[in-house]
């Protein structure tokens, strides 16, 4: 009966895909026209980077939810909960409480010390070439994975929501979601990159609220009533219980430990989420930003779990697993099934704009990273002015989106999650431990900072590279192989304490000394907004 | 490397050991760090004590509770309020007894009263 029904939900599917192109050009044409009005004043290197400051704590936190809230988080735990049950719903508390590191340690103290990127911060007090070089390294490294993961993503997505299955096809649609991203963040910069997310987070959320009422008016507003109707449709009972995937056996059960590390201390060391904090005027519009995101994300995912336990109740997890796109489907045949090709097409435009949103955030990260870093802190020893900074910063967009579509059209069909994971762990490991320990450390050196960064970063991909998500199994990038010595998919348990380490080993190790003046100045600006703070008390 | 935002003059010439070491900025300091050190430990281990749990006492967390609502889901949903209080009580704490002691030093720094050239300008510039 369930297996008819669906039959012809799948088919019907396809015949959609000229409304969901339709609304999804839509969306393209009002933000396009949003960006194009936004850039009119894009003059300077803080436009470009940091939106001129002139975002709102409300706009921004709204904006980091749309940065942040990638397809991943809505299709991958939507489908996570449909599939697996609790265990989906455990990366939703580990991605929302991440933030409370972003909240308390990072987010103010940042604002108040740096200027563009990451890297500003890390080697306010230390050498400034090798930090920069190091923090430059890994923000590229992190941005090109979570790009990769987002573009491959898209390829997949697309198979689902506009019945393209053809590998020609799926590529035709990276290549435009990639061109479309290039021209946001050359036309718009950080301004229309911003906008682009605000919109997608009202859409993103408000379309998971009504679908998440709808399901919920369907069971009487009783919890109770959807949980029995998901195990009754799985016909396991367990599905409300955690461990479904991860309580297989004890490496899963450390697997899971890990990416709980990573998830909950990566998110406050994204690069791209750190950037966003540049474009509000005060440390006190920081703090406002993640608490908006805080109150933004903790609701959808809040929304993800009715969503996600919804789909298994009426789509059934079976059908899922069995419809173009697989897990990821859950949402958008939960929509389809809730409100027909209306709601479907609004929902897939939504995931697209996901997609468009996050790989904008990320591509303007790398540039400022390329330009403000490594072009005009190292290479020309900053003699640049700041024209030929952001000519290069855009120059440089050009090169990221081509290499993301290349990176996309390849990786398509690939086992993308461990990109995601791998972002979230490199983040952690490569990039927390500098930021606390320079923003908390006053002995911390340039030696610990760097053997903390490169023994971060380097442990996590080596992990990755010797795991089962890269050979060995038969869900692997290369199933044929078995080189997997790491028994873990997520590096975290291990190079994040080990990035820790080093940087401790480093600075005791470390026979020179930073200088006092510098660490002073560090910390009376990071605590009091000296500075960063004036345009706007005067 | 400072902040585009302010004049190029007006932090140069600030002594900043000498507004580390005055008494107010050690008080912030210890302000801050006595709020979000502990509450970033606190937060941590409820988070894993909850992943263990949830790893490790699967029986536990199936226990049912009222109707299909069972311990794992209201811990699950407890990670959410926890965070949702946090969040709140750290801006009420920061807007107590961070933001406005910052303030003042901050506009101390900016009317002189820490320049290194020592030409200290007495009062407050508003």
């Amino acid at each position: 009966m369930i297996g008819i029904a669906t039959a012809v939900d799948v088919a019907d599917l396809k015949e959609t895909t000229l409304l969901n192109m339709g609304i999804f050009g839509l969306f393209v044409a009002v933000t396009m026209v949003i960006v194009l009005r936004a850039s009119r004043n894009n003059k300077t290197a803080a436009d470009y980077y940091a939106a001129g400051r002139s975002f709102t704590g409300s706009q921004n936190g709204t904006a980091i939810a749309g940065d942040y809230l990638s397809a991943a988080s809505f299709l991958g735990i939507t489908g996570a909960i449909a599939v697996n049950g609790y265990d989906g719903f455990m990366y939703s508390i580990g991605f929302l409480v991440a933030w409370l590191v972003a909240l308390l340690l990072v987010a103010e103290l940042l604002r108040n010390t740096g200027k563009f990127t990451m890297a500003d911060v890390l080697s306010f007090r230390l050498k400034q070439r090798p930090v920069r070089i190091a923090a430059a390294i890994s923000t590229l490294a992190v941005c090109f994975f979570y790009l990769l993961a987002q573009m491959a993503g898209a390829g997949s997505l697309i198979s689902l929501l506009l019945g393209i299955s053809d590998w020609g096809g799926q590529a035709l649609v990276i290549i435009v979601v990639g061109a479309l991203m290039i021209m946001y963040v050359l036309i718009g910069g950080m301004k229309g990159t911003t906008w682009v997310q605000i919109i997608k987070a009202i859409l993103l959320i408000v379309g998971a609220g009504v679908m998440t009422l709808w399901v919920l008016a369907i069971y009487g507003f009783n919890l109770s009533s959807l949980l029995g109707a998901a195990v009754d449709t799985a016909g396991n009972p367990a599905v409300l219980n955690p461990g479904l995937q991860y309580g297989k056996t004890e490496t899963s059960k450390l697997d899971f430990m890990s990416l709980g590390l990573a998830l909950v201390l990566g998110t406050a060391a994204l690069p791209h989420v750190l950037m966003r904090f540049y474009t509000v005027p005060t440390a006190k519009e920081a703090r406002k930003s993640v608490v908006w995101s805080i109150w933004l994300i903790g609701l959808f995912y809040l929304f993800t779990l009715v969503l996600g336990y919804g789909a298994a109740a009426l789509v059934g997890a079976e059908t899922i697993k069995g419809a173009p796109g697989g897990v990821n489907s859950a949402a958008p045949l939960l929509a389809f099934h809730l409100g027909g090709p209306l709601l479907l097409g609004f929902i897939s435009a939504v995931a697209f704009a996901t997609i468009l949103a996050v790989v904008a955030g990320l591509t303007i990260t790398a540039a400022a990273s390329f330009a403000h870093d490594i072009y005009a802190s190292v290479i020309s020893k900053g003699k640049a002015d700041a024209d030929t900074e952001v000519k290069v910063a855009r120059r440089t967009v050009v090169v990221i989106g081509v290499m993301a579509i290349l990176g996309g059209i390849f990786a398509n069909g690939q086992n993308v999650a461990f990109l995601v994971a791998l972002a979230f762990a490199v983040a952690a490991s490569a990039n927390l431990p500098t930021i606390v320990y320079s923003l908390f450390w006053r002995r911390f050196t340039t030696q610990g900072a760097v053997w903390s960064m490169y023994g971060g970063l380097g442990s996590a991909i080596i992990l990755i590279a010797f795991s089962p998500v890269v050979s060995g199994a038969t869900t692997s990038m290369i199933p044929g192989a078995n080189f997997a010595l790491f028994p873990l998919s997520n590096p975290g348990i291990v190079s994040i304490p080990l990035a820790f380490l080093l940087g401790w080993l480093g600075t005791v190790l470390d026979k020179k000394r930073e200088d006092t003046a510098k660490q002073a100045e560090m910390e009376v600006r990071s605590l009091t907004g000296v500075g960063a703070e004036k345009a706007v008390d005067h | 490397m400072g902040n585009d935002a302010q004049t190029p003059d007006a932090a140069a010439s600030v002594d900043f050991e000498e507004v580390q070491s005055t008494e107010r900025f050690q008080e912030l300091r210890k302000r801050h760090r006595s709020f979000v050190f502990p509450m970033a430990v606190a937060f941590l281990l409820w988070y894993f004590a909850y992943v263990l749990l949830a790893d490790y006492a699967v029986g536990f967390m199936s226990t049912k509770v009222w109707g299909n609502i069972n311990v794992g889901l209201i811990l699950g949903l407890l990670q959410f309020v926890s965070t949702f209080a946090i969040t709140g009580w750290y801006v009420s704490y920061s807007n107590r007894r961070l933001d406005p002691i910052a303030a003042e030093i901050r506009h101390e720094i900016e009317g002189h009263e820490f320049d290194k050239n020592g030409n200290i300008v007495s009062g407050v510039a508003k």
